[in-house]
Order: C-alpha cells, then sequence, then structure tokens
C-alpha cells in the first residue's frame, strides 16, 4: 500500500518554531541537538553559528560573556558559552504570556 | 466611476492558494460599504510582486501555502512595507501560529468564518481597518495630539485622572471639575511635570476614576499653562534660534549632568547609545568604541537570525559578563546598550533598563 504514497502530493504546512537544546564545538558545528528534524538543519546550524558569532564579537570588544538571553517576539533562545563552543536552548514563547512589543 | 472616486478606493490584497476561497472573499470583500478595489495572488511571491508594484491599504493573508507559507510572507512584508496593515485569514485553529502572527505585528488574527454571525464580524473588522488612517498620535484617539486630549477634559468639565503612558514611563493628570490640579511623572508633581508630559508625541492613555481629595498643586489656570507650554516646545523646536557659545556649551554640560544623574538614580553603571549611521556617545564608560561595534554587530546578528527562525523581531538582549550584566535595546533610530552591576536583579533588568533608555529620550 506504501507504494500509493509515492503519487501522493505532501500537503502544505507552516513551519513550526525550534524547540529544544543543541550543542556547536567551537567551529561552529552541530555535535549534538535534541530539535526536532522536521526544521531543518540549516536552520539549526545558522542559529549555532550566529550564537557563537556573538560570543566571539563579544570577546574581541573585551567583554567575554558566559551567557546571552536572546527575547525575540516568539521565541527565546538562551546560550552558555562552553570553552569556544556553546550549548544553547530554543523555547517557543508562550502564546498566552507574550511579551509586550516595544 | 469618477476619478476621484478611483483615487479614494482602498485597495486590499487576498492572498490564498485556493482559487475558490479567493473568489468568494473577493466578491464579499468588494461589496464592503467602501468598496475596495480587491486583488488576488495565489502565491507568497505573487503576492510581494504585487505589493512592489501597486500600493495596498490592507493584505489578507492565508496561513498554510506551499513554498512560502504566510508567516514568510508576513515577515518580508512587515520589513518592506511596515505601513500596510496587516490581517491573516486561516483555517488553522493553532495558539502559537496566532502568537507568532501577532508577534510579527499583524493587525488581525481571524479563523475562516463558519457562520454568517462570524462573517459578518470580519466584514465589519476589514472596513472599520480600511477607514483608520496611518497618521500618529495617541492610541485611541489617532489624529490628536496630548494637547487636544487634555483640552477635551476640561472642557467636558469631566473630574478623571488622565493616565498618559509612553513606552516605561507614567505620567497622571488629576483633573477636578475640568480643573488641572495636579501632574505627576517619575516622582517629580506639579507644574514641572506637566510640562514634560506635555512634551510627548506619542503614547497611550486612559482614564481612572477621580480621587477627589487629592491635593492641589497645580493653581495656574489651564489654558495659560497649556500656551506657556506649547511655547517652550516650540522654542526648543524651532530651527535657526542661534544660540550663543556659552549656552550652547552650557545645554550641553547641563544634558550631561542631568544624564549622569539619571545612571545614577536608575543604579545603572553605563549605558551606551549606537545611532544608525552615526557617531555612539557613552556615558559611565571608557570603552564606548568597543561596546557601541559590540551592540551594532550584535544587532545585526539577531536581526538576521530573526529572520532566518521567523521568530518576529528583538525585544532584547540579555548578556552577562565578567563584571556586568548587559541589556541590549534596539529601537527604531538607535540601539541602547545598558551596563548593570553584577549584583542586580536579572530579572528586573529589562524593565528597568526600559525606563531609563524611555527617560533618556524624554
Amino acid at each position: 500500500m506504501g507504494l500509493l504514497n509515492i503519487f501522493s502530493k505532501p500537503s502544505p504546512a507552516v513551519q513550526r518554531l525550534p524547540r529544544g537544546s543543541l550543542t556547536v564545538d567551537r567551529h561552529g558545528q552541530v555535535v549534538a541537538t535534541t530539535i526536532s528534524s522536521t526544521c531543518p538543519t540549516a536552520v539549526v546550524q545558522a542559529i549555532g553559528t550566529e550564537v557563537l558569532r556573538l560570543f566571539h564579537q563579544a570577546r574581541e570588544a573585551q567583554m567575554p560573556l558566559a551567557e546571552l538571553n536572546l527575547h525575540f517576539a516568539s521565541l527565546q533562545i538562551t546560550a552558555r558559552e562552553m570553552r569556544g563552543g556553546a550549548v544553547i536552548f530554543l523555547k517557543p514563547k508562550d502564546p498566552f504570556n507574550l511579551m509586550p512589543q516595544t | 466611476m469618477t476619478q476621484a472616486t478611483k483615487q479614494t478606493r482602498a485597495k486590499i490584497l487576498l492572498v490564498d492558494d485556493d482559487p475558490d476561497v479567493l473568489e468568494i472573499y473577493r466578491d464579499l470583500l468588494a461589496a464592503l460599504p467602501s468598496k475596495p478595489e480587491v486583488l488576488t495572488a495565489t502565491s507568497g511571491s505573487r503576492a510581494l510582486t504585487l505589493l512592489k508594484a501597486e500600493t495596498f491599504r490592507l493584505l489578507i493573508c492565508d496561513l498554510v501555502m506551499p513554498k512560502m507559507d504566510g508567516l514568510q510572507v508576513l515577515a518580508i512584508v512587515r520589513r518592506r512595507f511596515p505601513e500596510l496593515r496587516t490581517v491573516v485569514l486561516t483555517g488553522v485553529q493553532d495558539e502559537e501560529f496566532r502568537s507568532r502572527a501577532y508577534a510579527l505585528g499583524i493587525d488581525m488574527f481571524w479563523l475562516k468564518p463558519e457562520t454568517q454571525r462570524n462573517m459578518d464580524m470580519f466584514l465589519q473588522c476589514i472596513e472599520s481597518l480600511l477607514g483608520q488612517d496611518g497618521q500618529g498620535g495617541f492610541r485611541g484617539v489617532q489624529s490628536k495630539g496630548l494637547m487636544d486630549i487634555i483640552q477635551m477634559e476640561s472642557l467636558s468639565q469631566s473630574s478623571t485622572i488622565l493616565r498618559i503612558t509612553r513606552g516605561a514611563l507614567v505620567g497622571r493628570l488629576w483633573f477636578q471639575a475640568g480643573e488641572l490640579i495636579d501632574a505627576e511623572i517619575e516622582g517629580i508633581r506639579g507644574e514641572p511635570a506637566f510640562r514634560q508630559i506635555l512634551a510627548w508625541k506619542s503614547g497611550s492613555f486612559e482614564n481612572l476614576p477621580p480621587e477627589p481629595n487629592r491635593e492641589r498643586t497645580i493653581t495656574k489656570p489651564l489654558n495659560a499653562l497649556l500656551l506657556e507650554t506649547a511655547q517652550a516646545i516650540d522654542e526648543t523646536a524651532a530651527p535657526g534660534i542661534n544660540h550663543s557659545p556659552e549656552s550652547e556649551t552650557e545645554m550641553v554640560h547641563r544634558r550631561t549632568v542631568w544624564r549622569l544623574a539619571s545612571l545614577t538614580r536608575e543604579g545603572a553603571d553605563f549605558i551606551v547609545v549606537v545611532p544608525q549611521g552615526g557617531k555612539a556617545e557613552g556615558w559611565g564608560t571608557e570603552n564606548t568604541e568597543e561596546l557601541a561595534k559590540w551592540a551594532s554587530a550584535a544587532s545585526k546578528v539577531c536581526h538576521q537570525m530573526a529572520h532566518s527562525v521567523e521568530a518576529g523581531p528583538l525585544l532584547h538582549l540579555e548578556a552577562r559578563a565578567l563584571d556586568h550584566r548587559l541589556v541590549l535595546l534596539p529601537k527604531k533610530k538607535q540601539t541602547y546598550l545598558v551596563g548593570w552591576p553584577t549584583d542586580a536583579d536579572p530579572a528586573r533588568l529589562p524593565e528597568r533598563s526600559k525606563k531609563l533608555v524611555a527617560s533618556w529620550d524624554s
């Protein structure tokens, strides 16, 4: 019966926000992640790279950071520096407890 | 139809991958009392092309569409066409999508109406949205300034407290039978507080129940006070007024002292203000240039990240360094980086930073 599925057209869907954690090494490579595989790898990789860039740029500004919290309108990203790499937590915001936009 | 009518007709762009839905809603919307012109697009990319080519008042967008979903379309629209009003019309009942859509700055989120009553309400809301213009002013009374609102309170002889909010700043004006008897903002009372509040050009206000026993601190007639304050505001804003070098130096000195005092009062260690394309300024730090460079780079990185994840705009960033806690607040024209002592309560820092930044701009 699975054969018939070959011809079925995938139905469109809205991409959900990533939820879970990921660990990146000092080179920005994702070494472990609990984020659902429905989230594109490129997006997960981009998050890891950009967060590392923030830590790196802070070091260059003579202000090494131990922790970062990014509050987007619908997603919170928490990152802890870990020997040049980072462990990053992604948490979509509670729909009933959104922070007001400034 | 005359040329004038054509020009005043609002344009609506309707985006849905289902041609039947487009047809039904196009007919319904075109029959609204304001007789808007309704154009349709079956994909996000087609919609973006149309938006680029023509000026629309309103975009109504479905969420579930192939290739580019509704949230992607809205994220792009918000950046490229910030003045455009946006409405989501979808069959997906999911609170996460609803909150993300609102986070992207939409005006309304509607589930596709299933009853005639819901449909009527939807159409009424759309008609109401089309009727609103994009002028600034105070929320609730868009085309009026604060002076008009105060005069209205006075003319109506009302007894009330007018609570005015601008960002994290809150001001209050006490009216007793149409007379202004007191004003308060950030611990300042009386006429100085009134002048400070009246300088605000936008914000929101609400009426609170009156306080008949409120101590009177303002005795001057309201009209005289309004006139004096308006003159003072005009003189400050008027271009081409020649200040003597001494008075300019004095003003700069006064501003610096005032800003350092407000830093100390709030308990912050430093603040760095990074205008777009301008020179950064710092108070309380000798490392302004480096901090400004990081703040600017961090804003760009976060902007990029918000775009790739579709998480909505960055509200603020908090960071823990060795000797400071940092809060970065991106605003329209500039970015603020506020440094706090490491023992400051991290849960209260975003709010305290917003308050400091709001008073900085006043």
